[in-house]
């Protein structure tokens, strides 16, 4: 079985998942039974003055009948004494001494600092996070993304809070900025031992349509949130592959955004991040969903003959590239497997309008739309391929027009049926070798005609 | 005519509802599974046309009067047609998610739903035209296709007039389905929303030779209609012709589904409860009995059929519904006689084996005890009306001949739909025929 274990910026954890900074990690007694389901780390709720907070404060996002395809939120941070949080964190730490306990942060003066990393360490935090994220409510204040949006000002605070600490300090960041690499940057510059990110993004959830007010509702007004769940994972996903191929930034990073299953896990380490933060996926289903975080990261290592998770980071990095690097010749074409194909014939559908019109039905070839590259009609294929299920329901490709976009794969319902193949097409061609060689002209441009 | 009309504590409403109107959160569930198919097999299934996947899509959005609309512009019955189609054979049989050995879409209620939630709100769902030449049209029956003719033409603005000889308008709907699918009160529930559209429902109107205080004369409806629509149905259940038939316990099956619908009160169950009933017949008016008195806690239903199960013209999926209920079909035997005591009280059916030709075999006669029989063997045609219309013709079953697409008769006035012309099918192809000629008609009109 392979070695999940990692060491983050000097900080030990028996696995890579850990519990975000949210409702999951409120309290000692919650993070005791996380710790117990498998977690391996846990970065508290973040502690401060304490707050404040309004009813209601969640909002989700639902699709075709899943829930919480993405989730807001308007709380603020810890509405619990200081002192009972660090009695906790103490206790914990006492119970649970080879599990990560990190002490989330947000507060404003030099000396409130201070005062707060000291009282953490004491506790036995095993690290620190500053809290420059949070998109609601306390940036109003000054604090959460008001910082992480102002790279000197993020620099200036993570150095005084490295004057003060003993232990590693994470800077976590929020993806409410133009450049994400700047913000990692100004961490860096700071002296950070460890970026986490994505903090939420600032959100307007929905509107009650009957009261005509945004959710979630307070009374008869509302407030923007802080976006997050499944489907901000692909602009978390996008952020840390930005920080991790940025050659100034060696610093570890926690990868957060989005991650509900091992797969999500694994494809934020393969960008580059050591550890990853999960929240909305617990918030939803329970702590209990970590143990088929833990198995099934670990069957895709042994599987992938990777002895370790660390052999896993970073792996996918190098593939993330600039357009104008992507291979122009490269061509892919759908093919559609008559025998598990259901006849719904989305596909068709959705090529027709939403792509390039080379999905068509039946035994006769088909005329093509006036834009289309080839001459002649569509020659529908002889014999015409008979469904298992669907009989002659089942649709066929123009290949000579297929642009090999996907989106026929990606809305067809049975995984499998519609497969993108490969056709040779060619030497490589990049755009930029092109512009390199004088070839980047096309024709029909601006100025012609 | 309203629902009022119908006496409280029928027999029927003891019959509860088998698919039940889903609940908004049970109908978004079941519309946020469907596709949404190009080309959708659903629609090509069902006999108006309905664009299922656009209704399907308009629950899942909460757009529920749309919803309806789009269902109602094809089929102004789209609420009984919801709740009486034999959908495992059409729409939901269709549905591509059985190719994929996955529970189809449930078509049936969804429709249901968004019929049911808009018709009962009230709520306006069609617009009404003004027609630029306004046409009169007699409609002599007031089944589904008369409605559904009367309906398309009224919305654009003619004047529709519907005579009914019974008490109560809807036709089968109102009398004959099965109670546990549609309750009569639904049914003129929806006639009421035919009305709404402008129709005139004329009961207790008979069209026959000549004109007085309770008849209409054929000759007057050509003279003072644009178009007469006949839309009679069928006729009286069929008799088996054997010794002992006449007299208490023997039925015909549509006669005993009507008054158990209409007349017979709760007290009624009692003939029912607790008896022996044998139900003669292989379709599906004879499972449609069979399961009611199976429902109303009859001891033993037996369905004799002189055939074998693979010929009989019900549904299987009917007569599967049927055995959970305790139905046991007993293939390849015929009645020969009915045996009664000295009070005439009915005791057994006489019944004869029978062979691969459903001949009986010689020797074979055995009793089978019971208190009640309903024969479900079929119904005659009504040809009285259609021979008082000159150019109209019947074919050699005694079915009106009317063209398929149009209805249209050979009369140039007259048009015919429904069980009239096909001998006994669907409320949905009875609905089809009548908006079929209605469509035919204004396409004539111009309008």
């Amino acid at each position: 079985m392979a070695d999940l274990s990692i060491d983050f910026a000097g900080i030990k954890s028996p696995n890579p998942f850990w519990l975000a900074s949210a409702p999951p990690t409120n309290t000692g007694e919650q993070v005791m039974r996380a710790f117990d389901a498998g977690w391996g780390g846990a970065v508290w709720k973040t502690l401060g003055n304490p707050i404040v907070n309004v009813t209601s404060r969640f909002g989700g996002v639902d699709y075709e009948g899943r829930k919480l395809m993405g989730l807001n939120n308007i709380e603020l941070i810890t509405d619990r004494p200081l002192e009972v949080n660090l009695r906790e964190i103490r206790e914990v730490k006492k119970r649970y001494p080879k599990h990560v306990v990190i002490a989330s942060l947000m507060t404003e003066t030099k000396d409130d600092w201070r005062v707060l990393i000291k009282k953490c360490e004491d506790a036995g935090a095993d690290g620190l996070e500053l809290n420059f994220g949070c998109p609601h409510g306390m940036c109003e204040r000054g604090m959460g993304s008001s910082v992480g949006q102002e790279p000197g000002l993020l620099a200036e605070i993570t150095s005084w809070t490295k004057e003060f600490a003993k232990t590693p300090v994470l800077v976590k960041l929020t993806p409410n900025t133009g450049d994400i690499v700047e913000a990692g940057l100004a961490a860096v510059k700071g002296g950070g031992d460890g970026i986490s990110l994505i903090n939420t993004i600032k959100s307007i959830i929905s509107v009650d349509l009957d009261r005509l007010v945004p959710n979630p509702r307070v009374g008869n007004a509302s407030s923007n949130g802080g976006y997050c769940g499944p489907a901000v994972k692909p602009i978390a996903l996008h952020m840390v592959a930005a920080l991790a191929r940025e050659e100034g930034i060696k610093i570890p990073i926690s990868g957060i955004g989005g991650i509900s299953t091992w797969r999500d896990a694994a494809e934020f380490i393969a960008l580059g991040a050591t550890s990853v933060q999960v929240c909305t996926a617990v918030m939803h289903h329970g702590y209990r969903i970590v143990e088929d975080m833990i198995e099934g990261l670990s069957e895709y290592l042994d599987k992938s003959g990777m002895k370790s998770v660390g052999e896993l980071r970073g792996r996918a990095t190098p593939a993330y590239q600039e357009w104008g690097d992507l291979d122009l010749s490269y061509k892919l074409v759908a093919r559609i497997d008559p025998k598990t194909c259901i006849g719904c014939q989305v596909c068709m559908t959705a090529c027709h309008d939403g792509a390039h019109q080379c999905i068509f039905t039946g035994p006769e070839d088909r005329a093509r739309p006036p834009h289309a590259h080839s001459h002649g009609p569509a020659s529908a294929p002889k014999p015409l391929p008979i469904g298992a299920v669907a009989g002659d329901r089942v649709p066929w490709i123009d290949e000579p027009e297929c642009v090999g976009c996907n989106l026929c794969q990606l809305v067809c319902p049975v995984p499998g049926t519609i497969s993108m193949v490969e056709v040779p097409n060619g030497p490589r061609d990049t755009w930029n070798d092109r512009v390199k060689s004088g070839r980047d002209k096309v024709p029909g441009g601006i100025h012609e005609g | 005519m309203t629902t009022s009309s119908l006496p409280e504590g029928r027999l029927e409403t003891e019959l509860g509802d088998k698919k039940p109107l889903y609940t908004d959160a049970e109908a978004k569930a079941e519309a946020d599974r469907c596709l949404y198919c190009a080309d959708a097999p659903c629609i090509k299934a069902c006999p108006t046309s309905i664009d299922i996947p656009t209704f399907i899509k308009k629950i899942a959005s909460g757009n529920v009067r749309g919803s309806a609309r789009t269902i109602l512009e094809q089929n102004l019955l789209g609420w009984s047609c919801a709740r009486v189609c034999p959908v495992e054979v059409l729409c939901v049989g269709d549905c591509v998610y059985n190719a994929w050995e996955r529970e189809p879409i449930q078509i049936g209620r969804l429709q249901r739903y968004a019929t049911e939630t808009v018709l009962k709100s009230g709520a306006p769902v069609l617009a009404k035209k003004t027609a630029a030449s306004r046409k009169k049209v007699a409609c002599i029956g007031a089944g589904p296709a008369s409605l559904a003719f009367a309906g398309v033409l009224a919305l654009e603005g003619h004047e529709a007039v519907v005579f009914e000889k019974r008490a109560v308008a809807g036709g089968l709907n109102t009398t004959g389905i099965a109670p546990y699918k549609l309750h009569s009160a639904d049914a003129l529930h929806e006639v009421a929303f035919v009305e709404g559209l402008g129709v005139e429902v004329r009961t207790g109107i008979e069209v026959g030779e000549t004109d007085s205080a309770q008849v209409v004369s054929t000759k007057k409806l050509l003279e003072t209609y644009d178009a007469v629509y006949l839309g009679v149905g069928l006729g009286a259940d069929t008799r088996l012709g054997v010794p002992g038939e006449d007299g208490a316990g023997v039925f015909g099956a549509t006669a005993w589904i009507e008054q158990m619908k209409l007349e017979m009160g709760r007290s009624s169950k009692e003939q029912i409860a607790g008896k022996r009933i044998v139900i003669v017949g292989g379709g599906n008016t004879a499972i449609d009995v069979a399961r009611e008195c199976a429902q109303l806690g009859a001891a033993e239903v037996l369905m004799v059929y002189r055939r074998g199960e693979a010929d009989m013209s019900g549904y299987a999926h009917e007569m599967e519904h049927a055995r959970v209920e305790g139905v046991r079909l007993v293939p390849s035997t015929q009645p020969v006689a009915f045996l009664r005591d000295e009070a005439g009280k009915l005791t057994a059916l006489r019944a004869a084996k029978t062979d691969a030709n459903a001949k009986a075999i010689a020797g074979s006669e055995h009793e089978i005890p019971c208190d009640m029989v309903a024969l479900a063997i079929g119904q005659s045609k009504l040809q009285g009306i259609a021979k008082l219309l000159p150019g109209v013709e019947l074919d050699g079953k005694g079915c009106v001949v009317a063209d398929a697409a149009t209805g249209q008769t050979g009369n140039p006035k007259v048009f015919a739909g429904g069980d009239c012309i096909n001998g006994g099918k669907e409320v949905v192809n009875a609905v089809a025929d009548g908006r079929n000629a209605a469509r035919t008609l204004l396409a004539r009109w111009g309008a």
